[in-house]
């Protein structure tokens, strides 16, 4: 039986490679280093973007988010009780509601220090202080009963919400609608609980491992029974804070007016602060951000595999010559027991693109490797497309195919009978 | 009587800057079909350019060539090849088998490359392969065998398309006189069978087993002999 021709051409390619196993090894490397580039470029920069779209969902693309800063410690006061004041105002708040065009609404967020416990139950979540609007300013959606109402605002209603991590925490056996937790010596009415969310690096929940789960409460009800002082406890030392607002969430109106209003807060804070004790996070700066971190690695690694490709390709068809040359005699047999041009183009191309798809796989292992160790050691984001390895693969294949086309076509054209006597 | 490959004043001529060599000049003959022909001649005479131009692996400068009934001239590079593949079986001095395949890959390398080569190839290079004595060595690679077991190979390479020319140049010139018989053996055998063989020797022992003798001289045919009342 006669397998099909180019299974064949396959086959005798790789028998005419293996009788120089080395001279094969190192011509690859070229292709190797160049699709490994490749494929870790494509997954470097796909983890980038998929980062940043993820923030962006999460914190809101038509959202600016503005957050309380502690400034670099003042080295003056050195006692061991005192009380330091920075962060966003109330004052701030009232600014971006009233005077800011565009705002279509935005959301104060007040962060309390609190223990919360249900029976025997302990829990230390973020416990957040804000306004009916958050759940619709950050997305976030209702698992069971109903989000904070604006009559629990006018009433100042000790009632709460519990994301799901807290509800799952205080109430593991039971549904907590209606029961009532203990903040600090307070009871507070459980209202509704939300659905967990994605979390990302950024997320700050995520940042301390002490905080888990988050409870929500009105704003005024925060105000009243919580007050502006907070007290830390750090290493010994006795530390009071007074933050006002810890995040301000501003949702604008179009995507087209975020930077305006970014513009805008940044300006307006810079004017009335007299320290940098607040950050401005636009997350559709993020994405910028993101797809330029893609587009320099792409630059740089595009570069690594343009260069290796080349260099790869150009040591493919330097063995490729080498090849033909020291197999001149075979090419005169073969044409005298009846190859076509063909037959001879179609013998060395293919043992070239065996070369270079050889070097390919090794390079598509190397570049799902290096993704691998960058997501180890450099903790960035990485996402490997199916797409890539067959980018990777479609790359090698021309490669060996455009280097091994002159080779080849050198093989061809020679002349039966001065080949065959050829020493 | 058929006749496989005919000369019309066929001259071979290669330029070398300003002198040109005629290596033939001007041949005419009709080799006919079971015929064996031993063509002879001294070094640089041009047996070695008459058999290319039979073996359809060069063209003549002048002149016209026939093979089967087909015009040379009229052919192009992919049928001269096909008709290489088909009907031509080529047996060399230095043997030329190609180092990488087995003996048995290396028997089918002409129907690899026939537009559509007939379906029991294998079973047809097994049975040459016994024929010339070598059916236990089919996965040996060339080096591994000795020369005259490597022309034996070569000649049931030659075989392999049941051509309707077998040229051989210097076939037996690599080989020591007892190998040498062992292969003259074989053409007389093919002989018998009726294909037409064309080998070309300098040695006056390989001639004579030949039917025929065409002497060259200087790119022209010398003489032709008939030896000893033929077959
Ligand atoms: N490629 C070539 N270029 C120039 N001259 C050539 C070429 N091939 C053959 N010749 C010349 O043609 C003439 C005939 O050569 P050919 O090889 O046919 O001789 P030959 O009879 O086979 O000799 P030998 O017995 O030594 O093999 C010689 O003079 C040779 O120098
Ligand atoms: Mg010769």
């Amino acid at each position: 039986m006669l397998h099909s021709p180019v299974l064949r051409s396959v086959r005798l390619g790789i028998k005419s490679l293996l009788l120089h196993k080395l001279r094969s090894l190192l011509t690859t490397l070229g292709v190797l280093f160049g699709v490994s580039s490749v494929v870790a470029m494509l997954a470097i920069g796909e983890g980038a973007s998929a980062e940043a779209q993820e923030q962006i969902k999460q914190l809101g693309s038509q959202n600016v988010i503005l957050r309380s800063v502690k400034p670099p410690e003042d080295l003056v006061s050195n006692q061991s009780t005192r009380v330091s004041s920075y962060g966003l105002t109330r004052l701030d708040f009232e600014r971006i509601i009233d005077t800011f065009p565009w705002v279509r609404r935005a959301v104060p967020v007040r962060e309390l220090l609190q223990e919360v416990r249900h029976g025997r139950r302990k829990l230390n979540p973020r416990v957040l202080a804000t306004t009916p609007d958050y759940l619709a300013v950050t997305g976030r959606i209702l698992a069971e009963g109903r989000f904070l109402s604006q009559r629990d605002e006018d009433l100042v209603a000790n009632v709460c919400v519990l994301d799901d991590e807290a509800a799952r925490y205080l109430f593991p056996f039971d549904s907590p609608l209606g029961k009532r937790i203990k903040i600090d010596a307070d009871y507070f009415t459980v209202v509704g609980t939300l659905l967990p969310r994605v979390r990302t690096a950024d997320d700050p929940a995520a940042a301390g491992a002490a905080v888990t789960g988050e409870v929500l409460l009105p704003q005024r009800t925060g105000q009243r029974w919580f007050g502006e002082l907070q007290v830390k406890i750090r290493s010994g030392s006795r530390e009071m804070e007074e933050v006002q607002l810890h995040e301000i969430i501003v949702e604008v109106d179009r995507p087209e007016h975020v930077p305006l209003v970014a513009a805008a807060c940044r300006e307006m804070l810079r004017r009335n602060h007299r320290q940098q004790d607040y950050e401005v996070v636009v997350p559709l700066e993020l994405l910028a951000r993101a797809e330029e971190t893609k587009r320099i690695f792409n630059i740089v690694l595009g570069s690594i595999a343009g260069i290796s490709l080349l260099v790869g390709g150009i040591g493919i068809m330097n063995v490729m010559l080498a090849t033909v040359t020291e197999r001149t005699r075979e090419i005169g047999i073969r044409r005298a027991l009846g190859a076509k041009r063909r037959h001879i183009v179609m013998q060395f191309l293919v043992e070239a693109v065996v070369l270079s798809v050889g070097g390919g796989l090794l390079g598509i292992l190397l570049g799902l490797a290096i993704p691998w160790l960058v997501e180890w050691y450099a903790d960035l984001r990485t996402i490997v497309t199916p797409e890539a390895p067959a980018l990777a693969f479609g790359v090698s294949v021309a490669t060996g195919l455009v280097f091994g086309l002159y080779p080849a076509w050198r093989a061809a054209t020679m002349d039966p009978v001065e080949a065959l006597r050829h020493e | 009587m058929e006749i496989v490959a005919s000369l019309r004043e066929v001259s071979r001529v290669y330029k070398m800057g300003d002198n040109e060599v005629r290596a033939l000049d001007g041949i005419s003959h009709d080799f006919g079909a079971g015929e064996y022909w031993a063509i002879m001649g001294s070094s640089g005479s041009g047996k070695s350019t008459l058999l290319n131009i039979l073996g359809c692996i060069d063209r003549p400068t002048s002149g016209s060539y026939r093979v089967r009934g087909q015009e040379m001239a009229d052919l192009d590079d992919d049928d001269l090849s096909e008709l290489r593949g088909r009907h031509i079986g080529f047996v060399f001095q230095s043997f030329n088998l190609i180092p990488q395949l087995n003996v048995l890959e290396n028997i089918l390398v002409p129907l690899f490359y026939q537009d559509d080569p007939p379906p029991d190839g294998e079973e047809r290079a097994v049975a040459l392969a016994e024929r010339v004595g070598l059916g236990d060595r089919l996965d040996h690679r060339p080096l591994e065998l000795s020369g005259g077991q490597q022309q034996r190979v070569a000649i049931a390479r030659s075989l392999i398309n049941d051509p309707a020319l077998i040229l051989a140049d210097e076939a037996t010139g690599n080989l020591d006189s007892h190998t040498t018989e062992e292969i003259l053996d074989l053409f007389d055998e093919l002989h018998a069978e009726g294909k037409t063989i064309l080998l070309v020797t300098h040695e006056d022992e390989v001639g004579t087993r030949a039917q025929h003798v065409m002497r060259l001289s200087d790119g022209r045919i010398a003489e032709l002999v008939e030896n000893g009342g033929g077959r």
